[in-house]
Protein backbone atom coordinates (compact mmCIF):
# COMPACT_ATOMS: atom_id res chain seq x y z
CA UNK A 1 0.00 0.00 0.00
CA UNK A 2 1.29 3.32 -1.11
CA UNK A 3 1.53 6.03 1.81
CA UNK A 4 1.03 9.59 1.28
CA UNK A 5 3.15 11.96 2.61
CA UNK A 6 1.02 14.95 3.76
CA UNK A 7 3.15 17.44 6.52
CA UNK A 8 -0.47 18.89 6.83
CA UNK A 9 -0.91 16.50 9.94
CA UNK A 10 1.58 18.29 11.85
CA UNK A 11 -0.35 21.19 11.90
CA UNK A 12 -3.10 18.87 14.08
CA UNK A 13 -0.27 18.02 16.39
CA UNK A 14 0.65 21.63 17.30
CA UNK A 15 -2.34 21.53 20.30
CA UNK A 16 -1.00 18.76 21.97
CA UNK A 17 2.62 19.79 21.33
CA UNK A 18 1.08 23.08 23.28
CA UNK A 19 -0.44 21.63 25.94
CA UNK A 20 2.40 19.02 26.69
CA UNK A 21 4.43 22.13 26.71
CA UNK A 22 2.40 23.87 28.87
CA UNK A 23 1.95 21.22 31.48
CA UNK A 24 5.22 19.60 31.34
CA UNK A 25 8.16 21.15 29.58
CA UNK A 26 7.86 24.56 31.14
CA UNK A 27 7.49 23.20 34.48
CA UNK A 28 9.98 20.59 34.26
CA UNK A 29 12.44 23.64 32.87
CA UNK A 30 11.32 25.85 35.86
CA UNK A 31 12.24 22.72 38.26
CA UNK A 32 15.84 22.88 36.46
CA UNK A 33 16.40 26.73 37.01
CA UNK A 34 14.91 26.13 40.92
CA UNK A 35 17.85 23.31 41.18
CA UNK A 36 20.71 25.58 40.58
CA UNK A 37 19.55 28.20 43.09
CA UNK A 38 19.10 28.79 46.79
CA UNK A 39 15.70 30.43 47.02
CA UNK A 40 14.16 31.87 50.03
CA UNK A 41 11.38 33.63 48.70
CA UNK A 42 10.13 35.17 44.73
CA UNK A 43 12.25 37.69 44.73
CA UNK A 44 15.77 36.40 46.37
CA UNK A 45 17.49 33.23 44.53
CA UNK A 46 20.97 33.12 44.47
CA UNK A 47 22.87 30.87 42.31
CA UNK A 48 24.94 28.05 43.64
CA UNK A 49 25.50 25.86 40.53
CA UNK A 50 25.76 21.78 41.56
CA UNK A 51 26.02 22.26 45.07
CA UNK A 52 22.26 20.70 45.60
CA UNK A 53 23.03 17.95 43.46
CA UNK A 54 26.20 17.07 45.60
CA UNK A 55 24.41 17.44 48.65
CA UNK A 56 21.34 15.32 47.40
CA UNK A 57 23.35 12.97 46.20
CA UNK A 58 25.33 12.18 49.31
CA UNK A 59 22.91 12.22 51.42
CA UNK A 60 22.19 9.35 53.61
CA UNK A 61 18.49 9.64 53.63
CA UNK A 62 18.03 9.81 49.46
CA UNK A 63 20.41 6.39 49.40
CA UNK A 64 17.96 4.68 52.03
CA UNK A 65 14.52 5.46 50.53
CA UNK A 66 16.05 5.07 47.06
CA UNK A 67 16.76 1.71 48.50
CA UNK A 68 13.36 1.08 50.08
CA UNK A 69 11.95 2.03 46.95
CA UNK A 70 13.77 -0.47 44.83
CA UNK A 71 13.01 -3.36 47.53
CA UNK A 72 8.99 -2.34 47.59
CA UNK A 73 8.81 -1.78 43.31
CA UNK A 74 10.74 -5.15 43.39
CA UNK A 75 8.62 -6.86 45.75
CA UNK A 76 5.55 -5.24 44.13
CA UNK A 77 6.54 -7.05 40.62
CA UNK A 78 7.57 -10.51 41.90
CA UNK A 79 4.15 -10.79 43.83
CA UNK A 80 2.02 -9.18 41.30
CA UNK A 81 3.05 -10.04 37.86
CA UNK A 82 2.95 -14.17 38.86
CA UNK A 83 -0.03 -13.92 40.77
CA UNK A 84 -1.65 -11.78 37.99
CA UNK A 85 -1.21 -14.50 35.71
CA UNK A 86 -2.77 -17.16 38.38
CA UNK A 87 -5.82 -15.40 38.61
CA UNK A 88 -6.20 -14.60 34.81
CA UNK A 89 -5.71 -18.82 34.48
CA UNK A 90 -8.28 -19.74 37.00
CA UNK A 91 -11.24 -16.99 35.52
CA UNK A 92 -13.75 -18.50 34.20
CA UNK A 93 -13.98 -18.12 30.10
CA UNK A 94 -17.82 -17.26 29.85
CA UNK A 95 -21.29 -16.84 31.21
CA UNK A 96 -22.29 -14.99 34.21
CA UNK A 97 -19.11 -15.69 36.10
CA UNK A 98 -16.85 -14.25 33.94
CA UNK A 99 -18.83 -10.94 33.92
CA UNK A 100 -18.99 -11.30 37.75
CA UNK A 101 -15.42 -11.80 38.29
CA UNK A 102 -14.29 -9.06 36.07
CA UNK A 103 -16.40 -6.73 37.63
CA UNK A 104 -15.07 -8.05 41.18
CA UNK A 105 -11.42 -7.66 39.73
CA UNK A 106 -11.81 -3.75 39.00
CA UNK A 107 -13.52 -2.57 41.71
CA UNK A 108 -10.07 -2.51 44.35
CA UNK A 109 -8.90 -0.32 40.97
CA UNK A 110 -11.93 1.90 41.02
CA UNK A 111 -10.99 3.27 44.88
CA UNK A 112 -8.91 6.02 45.03
CA UNK A 113 -5.60 6.11 46.82
CA UNK A 114 -6.31 7.99 49.78
CA UNK A 115 -9.07 5.77 50.30
CA UNK A 116 -6.93 2.49 50.11
CA UNK A 117 -4.92 3.82 53.05
CA UNK A 118 -7.57 4.45 54.91
CA UNK A 119 -9.47 0.85 54.23
CA UNK A 120 -6.43 -0.86 55.52
CA UNK A 121 -5.30 1.68 58.18
CA UNK A 122 -8.59 0.49 59.98
CA UNK A 123 -8.66 -2.97 58.63
CA UNK A 124 -4.76 -3.07 60.15
CA UNK A 125 -5.64 -1.93 63.36
CA UNK A 126 -5.45 -4.39 66.47
CA UNK A 127 -8.30 -2.76 68.25
CA UNK A 128 -10.90 -2.42 65.51
CA UNK A 129 -9.68 -3.87 62.10
CA UNK A 130 -10.64 -7.53 61.50
CA UNK A 131 -7.37 -7.83 60.03
CA UNK A 132 -5.85 -6.78 62.91
CA UNK A 133 -8.19 -7.91 65.32
CA UNK A 134 -7.51 -11.41 63.61
CA UNK A 135 -3.99 -11.81 63.79
CA UNK A 136 -3.43 -10.93 67.21
CA UNK A 137 -5.82 -13.50 68.02
CA UNK A 138 -4.49 -16.40 66.87
CA UNK A 139 -1.18 -15.07 68.60
CA UNK A 140 0.75 -13.65 66.11
CA UNK A 141 2.24 -10.42 67.42
CA UNK A 142 1.36 -7.77 64.71
CA UNK A 143 1.19 -4.08 65.06
CA UNK A 144 1.95 -2.19 62.25
CA UNK A 145 2.36 1.29 63.73
CA UNK A 146 4.99 -0.15 65.81
CA UNK A 147 7.03 -2.79 64.34
CA UNK A 148 8.95 -1.71 60.40
CA UNK A 149 8.34 -5.30 59.63
CA UNK A 150 4.38 -5.50 60.00
CA UNK A 151 4.27 -2.44 58.53
CA UNK A 152 5.91 -3.17 55.32
CA UNK A 153 4.00 -5.97 55.33
CA UNK A 154 0.77 -4.45 55.44
CA UNK A 155 2.13 -2.02 52.72
CA UNK A 156 2.97 -4.54 50.33
CA UNK A 157 -0.20 -6.48 50.95
CA UNK A 158 -2.73 -3.19 50.34
CA UNK A 159 -0.46 -3.06 46.92
CA UNK A 160 -1.16 -6.32 46.01
CA UNK A 161 -4.91 -6.18 46.85
CA UNK A 162 -5.05 -2.75 45.20
CA UNK A 163 -3.29 -3.14 41.88
CA UNK A 164 -3.24 -7.12 41.32
CA UNK A 165 -6.54 -7.03 39.44
CA UNK A 166 -4.83 -4.62 36.75
CA UNK A 167 -2.20 -7.41 35.99
CA UNK A 168 -4.84 -10.03 36.36
CA UNK A 169 -7.23 -8.33 34.02
CA UNK A 170 -4.07 -7.51 31.45
CA UNK A 171 -3.41 -11.38 31.23
CA UNK A 172 -7.59 -12.20 30.93
CA UNK A 173 -7.57 -9.92 27.95
CA UNK A 174 -4.14 -11.89 26.45
CA UNK A 175 -5.65 -15.38 27.14
CA UNK A 176 -8.47 -14.29 25.38
CA UNK A 177 -6.72 -12.98 22.47
CA UNK A 178 -5.25 -16.93 21.95
CA UNK A 179 -6.85 -18.17 18.76
CA UNK A 180 -8.86 -21.77 19.63
CA UNK A 181 -6.67 -23.18 16.85
CA UNK A 182 -3.69 -23.32 19.80
CA UNK A 183 -5.67 -24.78 22.04
CA UNK A 184 -6.89 -27.44 19.45
CA UNK A 185 -3.47 -28.57 18.25
CA UNK A 186 -2.32 -28.74 22.04
CA UNK A 187 -4.55 -31.13 22.58
CA UNK A 188 -3.97 -33.08 19.78
CA UNK A 189 -0.45 -33.54 20.72
CA UNK A 190 -1.30 -34.28 24.34
CA UNK A 191 -0.34 -31.62 25.77
CA UNK A 192 -0.06 -31.10 29.46
CA UNK A 193 -1.79 -27.92 30.79
CA UNK A 194 2.05 -26.83 32.38
CA UNK A 195 3.30 -27.42 28.63
CA UNK A 196 -0.06 -25.28 27.08
CA UNK A 197 1.09 -22.92 29.44
CA UNK A 198 4.96 -22.43 29.12
CA UNK A 199 4.63 -22.70 24.95
CA UNK A 200 1.38 -21.16 24.22
CA UNK A 201 0.02 -18.66 26.78
CA UNK A 202 2.89 -17.53 28.61
CA UNK A 203 4.83 -16.39 24.89
CA UNK A 204 1.17 -14.67 23.40
CA UNK A 205 0.90 -12.89 26.63
CA UNK A 206 4.46 -11.60 26.42
CA UNK A 207 3.41 -7.92 25.25
CA UNK A 208 0.85 -7.46 28.00
CA UNK A 209 2.90 -8.67 30.47
CA UNK A 210 5.66 -5.83 29.59
CA UNK A 211 2.58 -3.25 29.85
CA UNK A 212 1.61 -4.89 32.89
CA UNK A 213 5.62 -4.80 34.82
CA UNK A 214 6.06 -0.91 33.11
CA UNK A 215 2.78 0.47 34.75
CA UNK A 216 2.95 -1.57 38.14
CA UNK A 217 7.08 -0.64 38.03
CA UNK A 218 6.15 3.00 37.48
CA UNK A 219 2.83 3.20 39.79
CA UNK A 220 4.78 1.77 42.61
CA UNK A 221 7.94 3.53 41.78
CA UNK A 222 6.29 6.95 42.00
CA UNK A 223 3.75 5.49 45.29
CA UNK A 224 3.05 8.41 48.02
CA UNK A 225 -0.89 8.33 48.86
CA UNK A 226 -1.53 4.89 50.49
CA UNK A 227 1.86 4.58 52.72
CA UNK A 228 1.29 8.30 53.74
CA UNK A 229 -2.18 7.37 54.96
CA UNK A 230 -1.38 4.10 56.39
CA UNK A 231 1.79 4.52 58.14
CA UNK A 232 2.97 7.74 57.30
CA UNK A 233 6.46 6.70 56.59
CA UNK A 234 6.59 4.92 60.19
CA UNK A 235 7.55 3.31 62.34
CA UNK A 236 10.74 5.48 62.21
CA UNK A 237 11.56 6.03 58.74
CA UNK A 238 11.09 2.49 57.13
CA UNK A 239 7.99 3.21 54.72
CA UNK A 240 9.40 6.41 53.90
CA UNK A 241 9.65 5.90 50.40
CA UNK A 242 10.59 8.31 47.24
CA UNK A 243 8.36 10.84 46.65
CA UNK A 244 7.22 11.04 51.05
CA UNK A 245 10.86 12.12 50.80
CA UNK A 246 10.70 14.46 48.46
CA UNK A 247 7.50 16.09 49.79
CA UNK A 248 9.25 16.34 53.07
CA UNK A 249 12.16 18.39 51.57
CA UNK A 250 9.78 20.42 49.19
CA UNK A 251 6.96 21.52 51.49
CA UNK A 252 8.04 20.18 55.01
CA UNK A 253 10.97 22.05 54.89
CA UNK A 254 10.26 24.67 51.87
CA UNK A 255 14.22 23.89 50.79
CA UNK A 256 12.98 24.26 47.41
CA UNK A 257 16.75 24.25 45.78
CA UNK A 258 17.96 20.65 47.24
CA UNK A 259 13.89 19.38 46.57
CA UNK A 260 14.42 20.01 42.81
CA UNK A 261 17.34 18.62 42.58
CA UNK A 262 16.12 15.20 44.17
CA UNK A 263 13.30 15.89 41.18
CA UNK A 264 15.58 16.02 39.03
CA UNK A 265 17.23 12.75 40.09
CA UNK A 266 14.12 10.73 40.49
CA UNK A 267 12.53 11.84 37.16
CA UNK A 268 16.10 10.67 35.13
CA UNK A 269 16.24 6.99 36.87
CA UNK A 270 12.36 7.02 35.93
CA UNK A 271 13.06 8.32 32.55
CA UNK A 272 15.53 5.12 32.26
CA UNK A 273 13.76 2.37 33.34
CA UNK A 274 10.09 3.63 31.19
CA UNK A 275 12.96 3.85 28.30
CA UNK A 276 14.53 0.21 28.93
CA UNK A 277 10.98 -0.97 28.87
CA UNK A 278 9.86 0.65 25.99
CA UNK A 279 12.80 -0.12 23.98
CA UNK A 280 12.23 -3.77 24.95
CA UNK A 281 8.84 -3.82 23.81
CA UNK A 282 9.46 -1.85 20.16
CA UNK A 283 12.56 -4.18 19.95
CA UNK A 284 10.40 -7.78 20.71
CA UNK A 285 7.46 -6.17 17.98
CA UNK A 286 10.29 -5.53 15.42
CA UNK A 287 11.44 -9.22 16.07
CA UNK A 288 8.00 -9.98 15.16
CA UNK B 1 8.96 34.72 32.76
CA UNK B 2 10.48 36.06 35.84
CA UNK B 3 8.56 33.10 37.69
CA UNK B 4 10.47 30.16 36.41
CA UNK B 5 13.77 31.35 38.08
CA UNK B 6 15.97 31.36 35.12
CA UNK B 7 19.69 31.61 35.29
CA UNK B 8 21.90 32.24 32.66
CA UNK B 9 24.03 28.65 33.42
CA UNK B 10 20.37 27.25 32.89
CA UNK B 11 19.62 29.27 29.94
CA UNK B 12 22.36 28.44 27.98
CA UNK B 13 22.12 24.80 28.95
CA UNK B 14 18.42 24.61 27.69
CA UNK B 15 19.61 26.54 24.63
CA UNK B 16 22.24 24.16 23.88
CA UNK B 17 19.80 21.41 23.63
CA UNK B 18 17.44 23.24 21.81
CA UNK B 19 19.71 24.04 19.52
CA UNK B 20 20.91 20.37 19.42
CA UNK B 21 17.31 19.63 18.38
CA UNK B 22 16.67 22.23 15.21
CA UNK B 23 20.16 20.78 14.07
CA UNK B 24 19.12 17.31 14.11
CA UNK B 25 15.89 18.17 12.73
CA UNK B 26 17.01 20.16 9.80
CA UNK B 27 19.84 17.34 8.95
CA UNK B 28 16.93 14.72 9.20
CA UNK B 29 14.97 16.64 6.60
CA UNK B 30 17.97 16.85 4.30
CA UNK B 31 19.31 13.41 4.71
CA UNK B 32 16.79 11.02 6.39
CA UNK B 33 18.32 8.47 9.09
CA UNK B 34 17.87 4.46 8.62
CA UNK B 35 18.29 2.59 11.67
CA UNK B 36 21.17 0.83 11.75
CA UNK B 37 23.15 -1.53 14.13
CA UNK B 38 26.28 -0.20 15.77
CA UNK B 39 28.19 -1.06 19.21
CA UNK B 40 24.77 -0.39 21.08
CA UNK B 41 22.96 -3.91 21.44
CA UNK B 42 19.71 -2.50 19.28
CA UNK B 43 19.25 -0.80 16.25
CA UNK B 44 18.92 2.86 16.21
CA UNK B 45 18.18 6.22 14.70
CA UNK B 46 20.34 9.23 14.70
CA UNK B 47 17.54 10.74 17.29
CA UNK B 48 17.95 7.40 19.44
CA UNK B 49 21.51 7.45 19.40
CA UNK B 50 21.20 11.59 20.47
CA UNK B 51 18.40 10.82 23.27
CA UNK B 52 20.88 7.76 24.57
CA UNK B 53 23.86 10.16 24.27
CA UNK B 54 22.22 12.86 26.60
CA UNK B 55 20.60 10.37 28.91
CA UNK B 56 23.80 8.63 29.49
CA UNK B 57 25.58 12.08 29.76
CA UNK B 58 23.49 12.95 32.74
CA UNK B 59 24.32 10.44 34.68
CA UNK B 60 27.99 10.49 33.83
CA UNK B 61 27.68 13.78 35.83
CA UNK B 62 25.50 12.63 38.40
CA UNK B 63 28.42 10.17 38.81
CA UNK B 64 30.92 12.99 39.10
CA UNK B 65 28.92 14.67 41.55
CA UNK B 66 28.16 12.10 43.33
CA UNK B 67 31.21 9.65 43.39
CA UNK B 68 34.51 12.30 43.30
CA UNK B 69 35.69 15.91 44.29
CA UNK B 70 36.82 16.37 40.70
CA UNK B 71 35.61 19.09 38.47
CA UNK B 72 32.12 19.58 36.34
CA UNK B 73 34.21 20.83 33.09
CA UNK B 74 35.81 17.29 33.34
CA UNK B 75 32.35 15.75 33.44
CA UNK B 76 31.35 17.61 30.48
CA UNK B 77 34.73 16.84 28.21
CA UNK B 78 33.81 13.47 28.77
CA UNK B 79 30.38 13.81 28.31
CA UNK B 80 30.93 15.28 25.04
CA UNK B 81 33.44 13.13 23.52
CA UNK B 82 30.69 9.97 24.83
CA UNK B 83 27.86 11.76 23.16
CA UNK B 84 30.37 12.22 19.87
CA UNK B 85 31.15 8.32 19.80
CA UNK B 86 27.70 7.38 20.43
CA UNK B 87 26.34 9.24 17.55
CA UNK B 88 29.27 8.38 15.03
CA UNK B 89 29.48 4.49 15.98
CA UNK B 90 26.34 3.61 18.40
Amino acid sequence: MNKTENNKAWLLVLPVFLLVAFSAIIPLMTVVNYSVQDIFDQNSAYFVGAEWYKEVLQDPRLHDSLLRQFIFSGSVLLIEIPLGILVALMMPTRGAMASLSLILLAIPLLIPWNVVGTIWQIFGRADIGLFGWGLNSLGIDYNYASNPMDAWFTVLLMDVWHWTSLVALLCYSGLRAIPEAFYQAARIDRASKWAIFRFIQLPRLKNVLIIGVLLRFMDSFMIYTEPFVLTGGGPGNSTTFLSQTLTQMAIGQFDLGPAAAFSLIYFLIVLLVSWLFFTTITHLDKRK
Amino acid sequence: MSWMAWTQTTAVFFGVIACMLIAMTVWELRCPSTERRGFLPIETSRGDRLFIGLLSSAYIHLMFLGLTELSLWIALAVSAVWLAIVLRWG
